[in-house]
């Protein structure tokens, strides 16, 4: 079905829906990863934005019921140049195009993929709007500059969990406030696993599922969870997920953070970082075009070496705002030297840009889970 | 950390001539390590034998040694130079293997000198599988289960553990030479014994069969601080048990999941960790069972390869330059990523489109071998082709590849035999059921007869996504077909985005090529160019590496300065290789010095013209019309070169001059005109100049006729083709008329060519550069093998050594009488014979030749430069370039032959070119050089012992001073009856031996019991395949150095004096 979209300053591009009739708008950006779309599609922090995946054939492998890193797709539609609707892989058990359109998410094809990424590229990430039922570029952008921009919205309330669970062998088991109170009796495995307190902007699962590898117990706790109730479960360690969009609006979760500081070894990944770094006093700001891909340079300071790490943000933490005489920086992009990560020079603290869990992308970076654990042990 | 600067002296290892499964990938490897290293301010000594290379262009290293690659000569040039340090990995196989026997020879400790890029023990770890194995082993990885045999009994043993079917590798081979798949014990023991000879230390692998698993290849590269990054994934479309060099390939993997394609890349990671490969790049093999995923380990190379090659071309990383600046101890993050300028090699690119590499096989050549390939590397190129979706990268691929189709099928090109039912669903199924070099157009026939995926999956073992691309187009090709009149704007668009070619399209709606383009132009549907850019337009690139699609937005950046566009040679085949690649990059090089941008346009991935910095634009595209056309109308170039591409530019240069494409140098109708017979005897005659008696045959009966007034022997071959594709001397009737019908076939647009055949002559091959007023001689060879054979199959030397000064005076007139009625502007090639002190012309090609390359290094004159800046404007006399260079030395060319991938071939040398590629003797006697050819090209010539001598009986006077020379030099002679009684006769002593067919022990029992240290053996290679067939194939097998010409037999006796006088020793280009 032909399909168009308008971007926020005027540029249109022809395209097809292959998931039928929508209409609908967001932050449009590229991921320029060659694989894993269904972790994309499935990534929470991508809420609010349409992703473009700059590798020209999609779909190839199909769908399958593992590799999802939460309950559901959280793009708002999904672009490529070519769909491809015979997927061939062993675990496949749907095609793409039926994963989308079960979700109702669009999928959009046909575009001219690389004049889209280039234009983002120097002009910036911006909304857009696509459409199989307005194709008038002129109507479609105004209506463009009508969605929200992503810059001061929370979009972490969108995407957090209403419950805390704790995940156990790759399933979330609910946790009724009723029946177990949110204190240090809660743990099941105290003693044997390290408890830890995760704060949900947004999680991926596979974070989940790292952390569980390493050795802890994992309750997932939402964003707005006081940070008194946290104090009371008494973890072993604070971990700070990541999750989509702009991490200034997220006053509540800064708050919490700032007042758990010091009170357990806190370890941050993605929105993570800002939020912690905004919880020291740094500044955030947004970036071009972000960084979404799994091929991004990281130098890790400590050991000189590098890192190809899988990314997905649209916002960093301001280098030149942290307070160095507390905080060292431990990693650093060598694209364009942005912040990777930083750790704290008094407490137990540390947090990466970057996904250490991947999903998609390499697991060069895995160790930093052993790391927390490490700095839970020592605490 | 930066470089290092304890090492100042780096020596490289070239890889030798071309040959099946190492081709000019390692040239352009070479090079590129040399220049990034020389950059870096350290001093270059190389080794490389082989002549076309632009590795051994004396510019390119400090010193150039074009010696043979054997553990000698490294030996006498580390002796001689002293490197600090010694880079094994650039060359291949052979630069491997002899760095290998250098190292364990203890030479590089005496001397002092390190192996960077990857030690002694990594590599005997990679290469030895049972060390693999048990490094596999300890990192958990699984490889096939396996075992390693010795002897004929341990084979017979490890099969019945393993089970049939089973995989028999030889260890220390190329390309698997040797190799097999053995589904019975009858199998086994023939490809088991002779992996057993094959393999250089007399050992072969049993392995577990994962025959239909899927192939994945990774490029990944490792720095001394443990950084890795992966640069590419190809995916095989062929299965498991035909050779990645014989298999369609796709980068990047297109059916793996990240989380599958992870575990691969965490695999190759530890791989590289446990091998101990510290600073360079790998190769890495898996197998994936497609049921289970269950993933294997076939096998990695610690070493930069085909695939590596491949993979800088796919993703733009230049993988051989980042190793060799790897080994002198920098680290990835150091190094820049010249594509963007910005950013560093230390990350892994990012592609936004899809490659296609398709291999290029010539069985055309080889009537004898069966097309069917297996896990021994039968191809001989390749062609590469990008795209936006798969059928795009494909169908430009396929009509790139040189073998007259236009895409993937529909193009009334497909070869049905007569009486075949193209619909016959049990026909097709066999046919695609087996891996043969057309199997993919058979897939193309079963899919448009209504085969389902599944059916086609079950045969062919590929997976069932790529079918249904292939499928996608053969759908889109019936619409097209059900359709009359003029096409859609809307279907025209989408045929172009499958990839469907102008032809395609014009043969699908009966509306022609020209008119379909016309159309498509007034609807404003033209290709636009993208980059490649490693990062998939993240960052912007700084270098202009273009392919063409069918979407929005046009990238290509077009100057307005003077610009000229060449055309190069497509895949490698026999015939036209590197050689034509060579003058290629002459040709941009020479443009750089006077500061003209050069486009180059090429589709052929192993080569130095499509290295992203050889021109100041790539666009890597077919050589066809249409998608030439479309760079012109682009560019807009001030000049078009042709002539150095070899015949696939040739082909294009009428029809792009007609469509007004600005070609320079000798203009086309000129090449034409040469090639035309009547033109061409006219202007003989106008010279005054004589050819052999000839005529033209567009039929049988007019064949017959003109034979006949001819007189027997004479040659046949069809017109416009090169190499000597179907050319034959047949002596009479009934031979005439079986072969002219194959060469009307080959040709059919054309006649057939019948030129008297002069026995015993002499033949000679001239290149020169005219700019129009003036020609100047670059070189004449003369051949060492007599006419009749093809000159690129023939030895040759330079100066010629025995003609007379009248002789070559007449040559010399002659070249430039005939250089001026051409009005040549650029080189030209003239193929001579002399008989009876009578010069004949045999040839003219009005264009660059195999030989220019060769010349240029043995007389230091860059013919194809020269010939460059002539054809934009520059005289002879501007560029200084007024006479002949006269070296001091001598310079031997000698072909490198593929006989042993193809076991039913005979080895005889006819009028049909068969070499794969070439090496060079230079010394400053014929011996000497001769000698060093040989060595260079396999031939171990023995300084004593028995020379086994039989020929037909009208060589037996012919051979009499030959083996006179054999035995003063203190061979004794073994010799078959009928020539045993000759020598006798004439006074010769020698022993006598049984023929094969007089009972044994025979000749052949000789041969395997290493009694003989050489064979001459003669033949018309006509008579049906007893003795001399077989004695010659025994030589081969056995590696006994043979002459199948009476010349080429003198000449090694020849060269045996020379050394025996004198052991060889080295020397640079550089001191010559």
């Amino acid at each position: 079905m032909k399909a168009m979209l308008a971007l926020e300053d005027g540029k249109t591009f022809e395209c097809r829906s292959f998931t039928g009739p929508c209409d609908t708008g967001g932050e449009v950006v590229f991921n320029t990863g060659m694989a894993g779309y269904q972790e994309i599609l499935t990534d929470p922090s991508y809420t609010g934005q349409m992703v473009t995946m700059t590798y020209p054939l999609i779909g190839n492998y199909g769908i399958n019921p593992d590799d999802v890193e939460s309950d559901g797709i959280c793009v708002s539609a999904f672009i490529m140049r070519e769909y491809q609707e015979f997927p061939s892989n062993f675990r496949s058990t749907q095609s793409l195009g039926a994963y989308l359109k079960s979700a109702g998410v669009p999928g959009i094809d046909e575009l001219d993929t690389r004049a889209l990424t280039r234009h983002i590229r120097k002009a910036g990430a911006m909304r857009g709007i696509i459409s199989t039922k307005d194709l008038d570029p002129g109507s479609l952008s105004v209506r463009a500059r009508e969605i929200p921009a992503m810059t001061g919205r929370d979009l972490v309330s969108s995407v957090t969990s209403d419950f805390p669970y704790f995940w156990k062998n790759n399933v979330r088991m609910p946790v009724y406030s009723e029946t177990s109170p949110l204190d240090s009796t809660i743990w099941r495995e105290r003693g044997e696993k390290l408890s830890v307190v995760a704060l949900d902007f947004g999680i991926k699962y596979n974070i989940l599922r790292c952390l569980e590898a390493a050795g802890c117990e994992v309750l997932v706790v939402p964003a707005r969870t006081s940070p008194e109730t946290i104090k009371n479960l008494k973890p072993n360690g604070i971990f700070l997920s990541n999750g989509p969009g702009d991490p200034a609006p997220v006053t509540y979760a800064v708050e919490t953070i700032r007042k758990l500081l010091g009170h357990a070894p806190m370890f941050g990944i993605c929105l993570g970082i800002q939020l912690v770094g905004l919880a020291l006093g740094a500044k955030t700001y947004k970036l071009k075009f972000g960084h979404h891909g799994v091929n991004q340079p990281v130098r890790n300071l400590s050991t000189r070496r590098v890192e190809i790490t899988s990314q997905n943000h649209g916002f960093a933490v301001d280098m030149e705002t942290l307070n160095q005489n507390d905080i060292e920086i431990t990693h650093i992009n060598l694209n364009d030297n942005t912040l990777e990560g930083f750790c704290h020079k008094k407490l137990p603290l540390f947090a990466v840009q970057y996904h250490p869990e991947a999903c998609p992308g390499p697991h060069d970076a895995r160790y930093l889970f052993d790391e927390f654990v490490g700095l839970m042990q020592d605490s | 950390m930066p470089k290092r600067t304890d090492i100042k002296k780096i020596l490289i290892i070239g890889a030798g001539p071309i040959i099946i499964s190492q081709a000019c990938e390692f040239d352009y490897s070479g090079t590129q390590a040399c220049k990034a290293l020389r950059e870096e301010g350290f001093e270059i000594v190389l080794l490389n034998s082989n002549p076309a290379t632009i590795m051994t262009d004396p510019e390119t290293a400090d010193r150039t040694y074009i010696e043979p690659v054997t553990p000698k000569a490294l030996e006498l040039i580390v002796e001689k130079e002293r490197p600090d340090a010694v880079l094994p990995t650039l060359g291949g196989q052979t630069g491997l293997n002899t760095a290998v026997a250098v190292a364990e020879a203890g030479i590089f400790d005496k001397y002092g000198v390190e192996m960077i890029g990857a030690t002694l023990e990594a590599i005997k770890k990679a290469e030895d599988r049972e060390l693999f194995r048990a490094a596999m082993d300890k990192i958990g990885l699984r490889v096939p289960n396996s075992g390693i045999a010795r002897d004929m009994d341990a084979v017979r043993r490890i099969a019945g553990e393993i089970g049939f079917p089973l995989i028999v590798r030889p260890s220390f081979t190329l390309g698997g030479t040797g190799g097999g798949v053995a589904y019975n014990p009858e199998e086994l023991d023939n490809l088991a014994s002779y992996g057993l000879d094959a393999s250089m230390i007399h050992q072969v692998m049993l392995e577990e069969s994962v025959l239909g698993w899927k192939e994945y290849e990774l490029e990944v590269m490792r720095d001394k601080n443990d950084n890795v990054v992966i640069v590419c994934s190809i995916e095989n479309m062929d299965p498991m048990g035909i050779h990645t060099g014989d298999s369609i390939t796709v980068a990047p993997a297109q059916t793996l999941t990240d989380v599958e394609y992870q575990v691969m890349r965490n695999a190759s990671i530890a791989i590289l960790r446990e091998i101990g490969v510290d600073t360079g790049g790998s190769n890495v093999q898996f197998a994936v069972d497609p049921k289970t995923g269950e993933m294997i380990v076939v096998e990695m190379n610690p070493r930069v390869s085909r695939s590596s090659a491949l993979a800088s071309k796919a993703t733009g990383f230049p993988i051989a330059k980042i190793a060799a600046k790897l080994a002198v101890g920098y680290t990835l993050d150091e190094i820049p990523n010249d594509i963007t300028g910005k950013t560093v090699a230390s990350f892994e690119p990012a592609l936004d489109y899809c490659v296609v590499k398709i291999p290029r096989w010539t069985f055309e050549k080889f009537p004898e071998a069966e097309d069917l390939l297996t896990t021994s590397m039968r191809s001989v190129g390749e062609t590469m082709a990008i795209g936006r979706t798969f059928p795009e990268a494909l169908q430009k691929g396929l009509r790139s590849l040189e073998i007259g189709r236009f895409g993937f099928g529909a193009d009334g090109r497909d070869d049905v035999a007569e009486g075949d039912d193209p619909t016959d669903i049990s026909k097709l199924e066999q046919k695609i059921s087996r891996p043969s070099s057309g199997r993919i157009f058979h897939i193309r026939q079963a899919l448009y007869a209504g085969m389902a995926i599944d059916t086609i999956y079950e045969l062919t073992g590929i997976d069932p996504w790529f079918i249904f691309q292939l499928k996608r187009i053969v759908d889109f090709e019936k619409s097209v077909a059900s359709q009359a009149g003029p096409l859609s704007h809307e279907k025209m668009k989408a045929a172009k985005r499958l990839g469907f070619s102008d032809f395609q399209l014009g043969h699908l709606t009966g509306r022609g090529e020209e008119r379909i383009r016309d159309e498509r132009k007034a609807a404003c549907i033209r290709p636009v160019y993208k980059l490649v850019d490693t990062c998939a337009a993240e960052f912007e690139a700084a270098t202009p590496y273009y392919y063409s699609t069918y979407e929005d937005e046009n990238e290509a950046r077009v100057t307005d300065i003077k610009k000229v566009m060449i055309l190069g040679g497509g895949p490698n085949r026999i015939g036209q290789g590197i050689e034509f690649d060579y003058c290629c990059v002459h040709a941009s090089f020479a443009l750089r010095e006077l500061g003209i941008e050069s486009i180059m346009v090429n589709s052929n991935p192993e080569t130095v013209s499509t290295d992203y910095d050889t021109s100041d634009k790539l666009y890597f595209e077919p050589l066809t019309h249409e998608d030439v056309l479309h760079i012109v109308e682009t560019e807009k170039p001030d000049g078009v070169i042709v002539q150095f591409g070899g015949q696939t530019p040739l082909n294009l240069s009428i029809p792009l001059l007609a469509s007004g494409a600005p070609i320079i140098g000798t203009h086309p109708q000129s090449i034409e005109r040469a090639e035309d017979r009547k033109y061409f005897q006219a202007m003989l005659n106008k010279l005054g100049l004589v050819q052999p008696a000839n005529g033209t045959a567009r039929s049988i009966p007019e064949a017959v006729a003109a034979a006949d007034s001819i007189g027997y022997p004479v040659i046949v071959r069809p017109s416009f083709v090169l190499g000597g594709r179907a050319m034959k001397i047949v002596y009479h009737q009934p031979e005439l008329e079986n072969f002219t019908r194959i060469a009307i076939a080959a040709s059919p647009e054309h006649p057939v060519l019948i030129d008297k055949f002069l026995e015993d002559a002499i033949e000679i091959d001239v290149d020169a550069v005219s700019d129009g007023r003036q020609t100047v001689i670059g070189g004449i060879m003369e051949h060492i093998e007599a006419a009749g054979v093809h000159s690129g199959d023939s030895a040759c030397v330079l100066p010629p050594r025995s003609l007379s000064g009248d002789e070559i005076d007449e040559i010399i007139s002659a070249t430039r009488a005939m250089a001026a009625e051409l009005s040549v502007i650029g080189l030209m090639n003239v193929q001579y014979a002399i008989k009876d002190k009578k010069l004949y012309v045999l040839e003219v090609n009005p264009r660059a030749s195999r030989t220019v390359p060769f010349v240029s290094k043995a007389t230091g004159v860059p013919l194809a430069k020269i010939a460059t800046k002539v054809m934009v404007g520059r005289s002879l006399a501007e560029l200084g370039i007024t006479k002949q260079a006269m070296p001091a030395h001598i310079s031997v060319k000698e072909a490198v032959l593929p006989f042993d991938r193809f076991p039913d071939v005979d080895t005889l040398l006819g009028p049909e070119m068969k070499s794969t590629g070439e090496v060079m003797g230079i010394d400053f006697d014929f011996g000497r050089a001769y000698a060093k050819a040989q060595l260079g090209a396999g031939q171990h010539l023995p300084k004593s012992g028995t020379v086994f001598i039989s020929v037909q009986d009208i060589e037996k006077k012919a051979v009499l001073p030959v083996a006179a020379d054999f035995k003063s030099l203190g061979f004794s002679i073994l010799a078959t009856r009928g020539t045993h009684r000759f020598f006798a006769d004439n006074g010769i002593e020698s022993h006598m031996i049984n023929k094969v067919s007089a009972g044994r022990p025979h000749v052949i029992d000789a041969i395997k019991n290493r009694e003989l240290q050489l064979v001459i053996n003669t033949g018309t290679g006509d008579s049906p395949r007893k003795d001399g067939y077989l004695i010659r194939r025994a030589a081969l097998k056995f590696n006994i150095p043979y002459a199948t010409t009476i010349a080429g037999a003198d000449a090694m006796c020849r060269g045996i004096r020379a050394i025996k006088e004198k052991s060889l020793d080295v020397m640079s280009i550089q001191e010559y």
